[in-house]
C-alpha cells in the first residue's frame, strides 16, 4: 500500500498543513518508506485478539456533577495572540 | 568536590545538618550552569533571579524552624522538561508554535514540587514536542552530549538528561512515550525512569501520544530517582487516568537483597544490530546481579519485532489528534496573512511547526482516516495486545527484566537524521515498555571504549517499582561507577 502524492496532499488538508510541492513530494517519499516498513504488522494472525486502546484496566471514571473553579478570563486570554477582552479575535468564519 | 556535584541525598543532609545554606547551594548551582551551559546548551530558559530569591526566603525558614523532614525536595535546584506547565514560566516544547507561552497553571507534578518548596531553576530543551530521539528536532537550540560535544544526549528528554550529567540540576522531570527518558539517560550516563503509566499525573503535560506518556524523573543515583517517584506519584483529579494506588516507599523498599530473585532476558533485545560494546557492558550487568544470587534467565517476548511499527502507528495517530489544538486562536504563534480562517490554521501550523511535528500528524492523520483506519489503526491496537501479553506471560514467572536500553551509545550529530525511519529504529529497545503501560529503569552500566556511556534497562510489573528500585539499586552498589562528564 502505497501514498500517492494526492493522497498526501488530502492528508495535508485534512491536518491543515499548508505544504509546498517540494514539501509534498518528501513527505510522500518519507510517509511510504514508514508504511511499507509498518506493513509488517499484517502478517500478524490478530483475528481472536482484542482491542488495547489503554494500558491498564480503567473505565469511566467519574465525578459528581458540581460546578468547580476555573481559569479566570484574564488567564484565558492572557496568552492570546490577537485577544480582545473577554474575547478572542479571528478572520471571519462565516461569509 | 563542589555541591553542585553532588546528589540529591548527599545535598540534603548537609542542608539538614546545616553545614551548607540553600543561598549557597543554589549559587553553586547557578554557577556551574554559567560554567558549562555554553558547551552543553541543556536548558531552553533559565529562571535564577526567582531561584535566589526563593532561596532566601527558603533559607530564613530553615533557621527558625529547622529543615523540614516531610519535604525531601525543600531547597533543591531541580529543572522540568520544556513541556511541562509551570505558572508565568516559558514552556514552550521546543517549538516555534509555542516561542512565547507562558502557562497560566501548573502541572499537577509542579504544584508537588512546589508543596515541598524545590527551587524550579529552568526548563529543558527537548525535540519538538518530544517527537525525537536525539533532541536534534528542537526549533531552537542544539544540546551536547556532556561526555562527547559531537555526539547528540539522546532524545527526546535530551536537556533533562544532559543537565544531570553536567551538574547542571541536582535532578530533572522528563517526560517518555516510546523510550525519551530512558534512551537519553543510557546516552548521558544518568539514571533516567519511566513510571508505569497511570502512576504519575499527566495533567500540565502536553499531551503526545496519551496512552503512552508518563513523566519521570531523571537523577545522578538510583536512591534520588526513588525519592523523586514517591514525590511526583499518586492519583489526581485532573488527570482521569491517574491511578488510585497507594505509593510505597520506594527509597526504603529498594534496600532489600536480590538474593534468590529471577530476573528475565529476553533473547530479541540481544539479536542482530547491537553494538558490541553495549551487548558486552549489559552482560556484565548481568553476572554483577548473578553474583549477588539473582538468577538470570534467558526468555522470549516473540512480538518485538512489531514494537516500532505499532508504537509508531499508535503514538502518531494519538499525536494528529493532541496536535489539533495548535491553530493560532488561543495561544500560540498566528500566522500573518490568513485569507481565512482555514489558510489561518495552515499556515499557523506550516510555520509553527517542524518537519519531524508534520511527518508524525500526517503519518497519524493517514492512519485515522476512513478507508485505513482499520487495516492500520485497529490492527496495531490488537497487535498492542499481543506485546502486553508477552510481559504478562513473562511476569508470571519472573520479578524483573535486563535488557539494553538502546542498541547504540550516542551517535554524532546528523547521524540518522537523513532517514526518518532509521532514527525511529533507536527506540527499539525501549518502545515495547510503553506499548505494555509497565515501567522501565536506566541507569549506566559502564562506558564505550571512546568513553561514552552505555545504560542498562531493568523493566518490572506493572506498579511494582519497588521492584524495579530494587534490582537498580544492587546493581548500582555493586558496578559502583562514579564518573563525571569531562567538561
Amino acid at each position: 500500500m502505497s501514498i500517492s502524492v494526492e493522497q498526501v496532499k488530502h492528508i495535508a488538508l485534512l491536518s491543515r498543513l499548508e505544504l509546498s510541492n517540494d514539501e509534498v513530494n518528501k513527505f510522500a517519499r518519507e510517509l511510504n518508506e514508514i508504511l511499507s516498513y509498518a506493513q509488517q504488522i499484517t502478517e500478524l494472525d490478530t483475528s481472536d485478539v482484542p482491542l488495547t486502546s489503554h494500558a491498564i484496566s480503567l473505565k469511566n471514571v467519574l465525578r459528581e456533577d458540581e460546578v468547580r473553579s476555573s481559569l479566570s478570563n484574564e488567564d484565558a486570554i492572557g496568552n492570546a495572540p490577537d485577544p480582545e477582552a473577554p474575547y478572542f479575535r479571528v478572520p471571519r468564519v462565516i461569509d | 568536590m563542589s555541591l553542585a556535584a553532588k546528589t540529591v541525598t548527599q545535598i540534603r543532609q548537609l542542608l539538614k545538618e546545616q553545614k551548607v545554606s540553600v543561598p549557597e547551594v543554589v549559587a553553586d548551582q547557578i554557577k556551574r550552569i554559567e560554567e558549562v551551559e555554553p558547551k552543553v546548551c541543556a536548558y531552553r530558559s533559565l529562571d535564577t533571579e526567582n531561584a535566589v530569591a526563593q532561596a532566601r526566603k527558603l533559607q530564613a525558614q530553615i533557621d527558625k524552624e529547622g529543615y523540614p523532614s516531610d519535604q525531601p525536595f525543600f531547597g533543591i535546584p531541580v529543572a522540568l522538561k520544556d513541556n511541562m506547565c509551570s505558572v508565568g514560566q516559558l514552556t514552550s516544547c521546543s517549538s516555534k508554535i509555542l516561542e512565547n507561552f507562558k502557562p497560566p497553571y501548573d502541572a499537577t507534578v509542579v504544584s508537588k514540587l512546589k508543596a515541598q518548596n524545590a527551587v524550579l531553576i529552568g526548563k529543558t530543551n527537548m525535540d519538538e514536542f518530544a517527537m525525537g530521539s536525539s533532541t536534534e528536532n528542537s526549533a531552537f537550540v542544539k544540546t551536547c552530549n556532556p561526555y562527547d560535544l559531537n555526539c547528540v544526549p539522546g532524545g527526546s528528554s535530551g536537556g533533562s538528561a544532559a543537565a544531570v550529567a553536567a551538574d547542571q540540576a541536582f535532578a530533572s522531570l522528563g517526560s517518555d512515550t516510546g523510550g525519551s527518558i530512558r534512551q537519553p539517560a543510557s546516552f548521558c550516563g544518568v539514571v533516567g525512569m519511566k513510571p508505569t503509566y497511570g502512576r504519575v499525573s499527566r495533567y500540565g503535560l502536553v499531551a503526545f501520544a496519551s496512552s503512552l506518556d508518563q513523566i519521570g524523573p531523571f537523577s545522578k543515583s538510583v536512591e534520588d530517582a526513588a525519592l523523586f517517584l514517591e514525590a511526583i506519584s499518586g492519583a489526581d483529579p485532573h488527570d482521569n487516568t491517574s491511578v488510585d494506588m497507594p505509593v510505597p516507599s520506594y527509597s526504603e523498599e529498594m534496600k532489600k537483597p536480590v538474593k534468590g530473585m529471577k530476573i528475565a532476558v529476553p533473547k530479541e533485545y540481544f539479536a542482530q544490530g547491537i553494538d558490541p560494546e553495549v551487548k558486552a557492558i549489559v552482560e556484565n550487568s548481568i553476572k554483577e546481579l548473578e553474583a549477588m544470587g539473582a538468577v538470570c534467565e534467558e526468555v522470549s517476548l516473540p512480538h518485538t519485532k512489531y514494537c516500532v511499527s505499532t508504537y509508531y502507528l499508535i503514538a502518531t495517530a494519538e499525536a494528529s489528534s493532541n496536535l489539533a489544538r495548535f491553530d493560532g486562536v488561543h495561544y500560540g504563534y498566528r500566522a500573518d496573512g490568513a485569507k481565512n480562517i482555514v489558510d489561518l490554521f495552515s499556515k499557523t501550523r506550516a510555520e509553527g511547526f517542524g518537519d519531524e511535528v508534520k511527518r508524525r500528524i500526517m503519518l497519524g492523520t493517514y492512519v485515522l482516516s476512513a478507508g485505513y483506519f482499520d487495516a492500520y489503526y485497529l490492527k496495531a491496537l490488537r497487535v498492542r495486545t499481543l506485546i502486553k501479553q508477552d510481559f504478562e506471560n513473562v511476569f508470571k514467572d519472573y520479578q524483573a527484566i535486563i535488557t539494553p536500553t538502546s542498541p547504540s551509545p550516542a551517535f554524532q550529530f546528523g547521524a540518522k537524521t537523513a532517514d526518518p525511519l532509521e532514527m525511529y529504529l533507536s527506540d527499539i529497545c525501549t518502545i515495547s515498555v510503553n506499548l505494555a503501560g509497565t515501567n522501565g529503569l536506566s541507569m549506566n552500566a559502564g562506558f564505550t571504549k571512546s568513553g561514552l556511556p552505555v545504560g542498562v534497562q531493568l523493566i518490572a510489573k506493572p506498579f511494582d517499582e519497588s521492584t524495579l528500585f530494587q534490582v537498580a539499586w544492587n546493581l548500582e552498589q555493586a558496578l559502583d561507577l562514579n564518573c563525571k562528564p569531562n567538561l
